[in-house]
């Protein structure tokens, strides 16, 4: 049961951030719904590759007695992971100077009032 | 070894490298001059499309080809980061290198007085980039990669009019929907190599059961993809974004969208190719599914067009009625995989639904690009304040009558060609919607008939008296598109036989794009 | 936003030659410890960050010009794609690794198993971490520079 508790924590910071994407008016708060989630899928990313005893995977100094690779965990999905937060990064930082050109244009945050673009 | 034979080996990686270097070059270019810099743009360009050209010699008549980054052969199990090459990927290089030629041909003169040109050429290089990587990648965790980066430049190119608040807001809604929904891409795929340890397509789909955990990543792929590629219910941001970009970014992203459209068809041929072939899953509700969404794409997509006065807005419906289409055809090629009887039929559809993606491509790009044009002359969008154009605007009229035949299907153009292997394919199946299907398409000509009255004709307004002709880049680039159009729709055995028919092949062949990586595998057509 | 008082800004320009040496020593020991381009990158960033707000956003925007950092940042991601290309050139596949096993720049090879730190080793890697950094510090310093500029002015120029 103990092992499974990140796989719950995962599902838990999805669904807050789709709450937070989905029912939250001020567009700051959005894009914060929008980091929350990226966080879980990282964390998920991370879970997979974790074996039961294992050591970090770099072969500088192992402590003694740690027979490799068996006794490592995966590093395959810390690349995926490293990949995945610097996208995080570009789309956040993107996002963030789109809402700045919006509070500059219509003077307010509130999602219901930029919706010049109908139908 | 001769050094075409050199080119041709290494191209899948210069296909990518070389536009990525431009992009990454262009800022330091662009302080020297302005013309060095769209010369250089328009160079590197050609270049790729020379490679492009070079690898399709290759790959239609021999089969696959596999590039691996970093090692000369590759071990199994499979380490490294691979790029393999069939038909179908081949097909959308050559589509999204026309688009992005022509775009950066017409944005010469276009985009001549807007200011930060520079970050504007190296978005659309970049763009292209990664387009390119997207249709060519074997491996799944470089598929979204790719797709971020699609993603992220074409937003920034949507936002590229700053100066007017609803491009800003059509940007945002477009990077919030897609970047959840690439986040949740990269949930299926963490899904995917949790349960399998192997990141390469060939790989996953050679060892692949049917278990819970796959049947929602299946269904997190084809939405999330679908929704990119703008299948109803989920197109709400492409209107938006198509009729407030600058007309020459516009037809990149409609490459973009047709990139969204060949992970679809990766994912469902041959990613869960075998599942499909054994009936594990039956195939025929998966492609009921699309074949409907695609119709009521369609449906929506038209009766949403009728009502519009924005004129780049309502190109941006009648593209998503186009994307319909496609999905139509290839739902019905789904549907019939496993039945060996109707052959014949899912061959039709298959090819109908991929000829009518480079003829949807070439039909909206120069619907998009004569809006661009009479934007430039007039600085006005709404339909309501048009009219009389056709006196002053000679050429741009006559390229807008070649599109508006061209979207509704008519003969000598092109769209009459795939719409009838649509059209005779969806018969087959079910008479009901191929005839709701051929209404749609009279209801487009009867918009756009509307729509070249209400801009082209009529008498002449006087405060359109000294618009001139557009510049002569601008009148190239609509010219090299509308001649593809006349070509492809008059001679259409040229294309089907030669880069449609080896790409609808290898979507339904997934055998051979396994067998490259896998040597073992059995099974597959 | 306005600039911090005189204890703020003493602190700062003492504290910053440690971060940046600390994410220089993440980047370039990229292939032997965790680290690597974009950590080193990114703890350089936030020390730059952290001068920005110690002086105001206005001062450092005159004094350094936003044009170097992007020249900077076209520079690393250059340098990136060239190593790419020479691995074409010297080594048959795009991206190969020339230089492990030559007496070139970084070409031992490790022994197998669990060793002492050689930073001598790698190969391509440490060349394209140290590409991937600069990089990435012009990127994150330019984003945040431009970002704390344009908030705090009413009056945007073009």
């Amino acid at each position: 049961m103990i092992f499974n508790i990140p796989f719950i924590a995962v599902v838990a910071m999805v669904f807050i951030g789709l709450y937070a994407v989905l029912f939250k008016r001020n567009l700051i708060k959005i894009v914060i719904g929008i980091s929350i989630i990226e966080s879980g899928v990282n964390l998920f990313l991370i879970t997979l590759g974790y074996r039961e005893g294992g050591v970090a995977p770099i072969y500088t100094s192992l402590p003694a007695g740690t027979n490799y690779p068996e006794g490592m965990v995966l590093p395959v999905p810390q690349a995926l992971t490293l990949t995945s937060i610097v996208i995080g990064v570009a789309v956040l930082a993107l996002m963030l100077s789109l809402v700045m050109y919006i509070h500059r244009h219509y003077g307010t945050l509130d999602v219901r009032k930029i919706r010049r673009l109908r139908e | 070894m001769n050094i075409l034979n050199l080119l041709i080996q290494h191209s899948p990686a210069l296909i990518v490298a070389v536009p990525l270097f431009g992009a990454f070059l262009t800022p330091l270019i662009s302080r020297v001059n302005e013309k060095v810099r769209n010369i250089f743009a328009i160079f590197v360009l050609a270049l790729t499309g020379v490679f492009v050209l070079l690898l399709s010699s290759d790959v239609i008549p021999n089969g696959p080809r596999v590039y691996i980054f970093g090692a000369k052969d590759h071990t199994i199990p499979v380490l490294r980061i691979l790029f393999e090459v069939d038909g179908m990927s081949i097909f959308m290089a050559i589509v999204s290198v026309i688009l992005a030629l022509v775009a950066v041909i017409y944005s010469w003169s276009f985009m001549k007085e807007n200011s930060g040109l520079d970050k504007y050429y190296t978005l659309l290089l970049l763009l292209t980039a990664s387009m390119l990587g997207l249709e060519l990648t074997g491996d799944i965790f470089n598929f979204f990669v790719f797709l971020e980066i699609t993603c992220i430049s074409s937003c920034a190119l949507i936002a590229f009019w700053v100066h007017e608040g609803e491009a800003v807001e059509a940007a945002f809604k477009y990077i919030v929907v897609s970047a959840i929904g690439a986040l949740f891409v990269l949930f299926a795929i963490a899904l995917l190599y949790g349960q399998y340890d192997a990141l390469n397509i060939a790989t996953l789909a050679s060892v692949i059961q049917y278990t819970f955990l796959d049947k929602i990543a299946l269904v997190l792929l084809v939405v999330v993809l679908g929704m990119k590629a703008g299948l109803v219910p989920m197109h709400m941001w492409l209107p938006d974004s198509y009729g407030r970009a600058p007309p020459s970014a516009t037809i990149i992203i409609i490459g973009a969208t047709q990139a969204s459209l060949y992970g679809v068809f990766r994912v469902c041929f041959t990613l869960y190719g075998g599942i499909f072939r054994d009936m594990t899953l039956s195939s025929v509700s998966v492609g009921w599914i699309i074949v409907i969404l695609g119709l009521i794409t369609v449906l929506v997509g038209v009766i949403m067009a009728l009502i519009q006065i924005d004129f780049r807005r309502l190109i941006a419906y009648s593209a998503v009625a186009e994307i319909g289409y496609i999905f139509l055809g290839i739902g019905v090629g789904l549907v019939v995989l496993g039945d060996p009887t109707m052959l014949d039929v899912g061959k039709t559809a298959m090819q109908g639904g991929v000829f009518h993606i480079i003829n949807d491509a070439l039909d909206v790009s120069l619907l998009f690009l004569v809006a661009g044009a009479v934007y430039y002359a007039t600085k006005e969008n709404s339909l309501n304040r048009m009219g009389g154009l056709a006196r002053n605007m000679k050429y741009t009229t006559v390229f807008f009558l070649i599109g508006l035949l061209a979207v509704a299907g008519m003969p000598p153009m092109n769209g009459f060609a795939s719409k009838l292997l649509i059209y005779e394919s969806v018969y087959r199946i079910n008479p009901i919607l191929s005839i709701i299907a051929i209404l749609c398409s009279i209801l487009l000509l009867a918009i756009f008939v509307k729509v070249f009255h209400s801009a082209f004709l009529g008498p002449k307004l006087p405060r359109f008296k000294d618009v001139k002709e557009v510049p002569k880049s601008m009148l190239l680039a609509m010219g090299v598109i509308a001649s593809l159009i006349i070509i492809f729709g008059i001679f259409p055995q040229i294309v089907l036989s030669n880069i449609v028919q080896p790409a609808a092949d290898s979507l339904l062949n997934y055998g051979d794009y396994i067998r490259q990586i896998v040597s073992s595998f059995s099974g597959g057509m | 936003m306005s600039e911090m008082s005189k204890i703020v800004k003493t602190i700062s320009n003492i504290l910053f030659p440690f971060i940046m040496i600390f994410g220089l020593y993440v980047i370039a020991h990229g292939h032997l410890t965790p680290g690597g381009g974009f950590q080193g990158g990114a703890v350089v960033a936030s020390g730059c960050a952290m001068l920005l707000v110690a002086y105001s956003s206005g001062w450092i925007f005159s004094k350094i010009k936003e044009k170097r950092l992007s020249a900077f940042e076209s520079l690393g991601a250059i340098m990136f794609i060239i190593v790419a290309f020479f691995g074409l050139v010297f080594s048959g596949v795009f991206f190969g690794n020339f230089l492990a096993g030559s007496n070139l720049l970084f070409g031992t090879i490790p022994a197998v198993g669990s060793t002492l730190a050689d930073i001598n080793t790698g190969g391509v890697l440490p060349l394209m971490n140290f590409a991937v950094g600069l990089k990435v510090i012009a990127g994150l310093f330019a984003i945040v520079l431009v970002m704390a500029y344009a908030s705090s002015t009413k009056e945007w120029k073009k």
